[in-house]
């Protein structure tokens, strides 16, 4: 109970403050508060429904399956699964280090892991659903379409130039 | 009732019925757990939503408009790549962020290289990623992908 208090202090605050300005007639808090409605208002309309996919998906295709498959010699299969697996994770770019050391584990080549880290930069499923809510179909589908064959190429580059004695090493917290 | 809600309103509504039929229990346990995610992201996201009403109310749309904006030409698109490859914003929290900067004016061009930049290029965490794939790679990669969002910058800017 301490914690979600803990978690929720700016948006209690923000309530009491947007209370407060309605009472007194304060207009720079009801400019805030009509901002932060729009803005309330935009993201309720979607993110509901965006994560009850997100959770089906989650339920009906576990990551673990498709890591089974992630090897050398796997070619053009190898590349779409490699995409296929980045776009079903979440997080930060930097949470993706460690998984890239996991996958150089499982033998993974440098183009292949270096095309995971770009997809899963800015294609992940749950972030594709947030873009379109908030750019638009038109936006997300052009932006993905445009990106993945560079990431593509940054791969195959990757692994032109850093040559097969490319390691990701363990790092410890 | 927006575009939004229709849309992902129908793809919910499809893809929970279909699951339910194939499994009442997967289908059960797959909304707790996208319930779950939900409820995790939701003080964040919150904080972020008062925390950009608050900054709107400071920073005029016209101000965005100028260095963001059509008329900002190469110097807005190269201020949105520099922001997008130093700061660390985690994506949830930049779409809102983009959407408000779209409706204040600033264009396609600077949107997307922000985004893309944002995304694929980290200087703060260059350290971070040298540690784990040495500086020739973890150096080239930032660099390939800052070309790469450049590239996708000026491709969204044509087509959008």
């Amino acid at each position: 109970m301490k914690k979600h208090l803990q978690n929720y202090k700016w948006i209690i605050l923000f309530v009491l403050f947007s209370t407060c300005s309605y009472f007194i007639e304060f207009k720079p808090g009801l400019v805030i508060y009509s901002n932060f409605n729009e803005f309330f208002i935009e993201m309720m309309s979607f993110l509901p429904f965006l994560f009850i996919i997100i959770g089906l998906f989650d339920i009906w295709l576990p990551k673990e399956m498709l890591e089974k498959y992630i090897d050398r010699e796997s070619g053009v299969k190898g590349i779409f699964l490699v995409i296929l697996l980045a776009m079903l994770q979440a997080g930060p770019l930097y949470g993706v280090f460690p998984v890239a050391h996991i996958l150089h584990k499982k033998g993974a080549s440098s183009r292949n892991i270096f095309i995971y880290l770009g997809a899963f930069s800015s294609m992940k499923l749950p972030m594709l659903g947030i873009e379109i809510g908030y750019l638009g179909i038109k936006f997300t589908i052009l932006r993905t379409l445009i990106s993945l064959p560079l990431f593509i190429c940054i791969g195959f580059v990757m692994e032109k130039v850093i040559g097969s004695n490319f390691k990701v090493k363990e790092v410890k917290a | 009732m927006s575009s939004n809600t229709f849309i992902f309103g129908l793809f919910t509504g499809i893809s929970l019925f279909l699951s339910f039929i194939l499994d009442r229990d997967k289908t059960i346990l797959g909304v707790k757990k996208g319930g779950k995610m939900f409820s995790n992201i939701l003080s964040p996201f919150l904080n972020i939503l008062i925390l950009i009403s608050i900054v709107l109310f400071f920073v005029p749309a016209y101000l965005i408009a100028h260095y963001l904006g059509v008329n900002s030409g190469w110097y807005g698109f190269a201020l949105a790549t520099f922001i997008g490859s130093i700061s660390l914003i985690p994506g949830f929290i930049a779409y809102p962020l983009a959407a408000t900067l779209l409706k204040q004016g600033a264009t396609y061009d600077t949107v997307a290289v922000f985004m893309t930049t944002l995304m694929t290029v980290g200087v703060v965490t260059l350290p971070l990623e040298i540690k784990y794939f040495g500086k020739k790679a973890a150096i080239l990669r930032n660099s390939l992908s800052l070309i790469a969002a450049i590239i996708v910058g000026v491709f969204m800017g044509r087509l959008m």
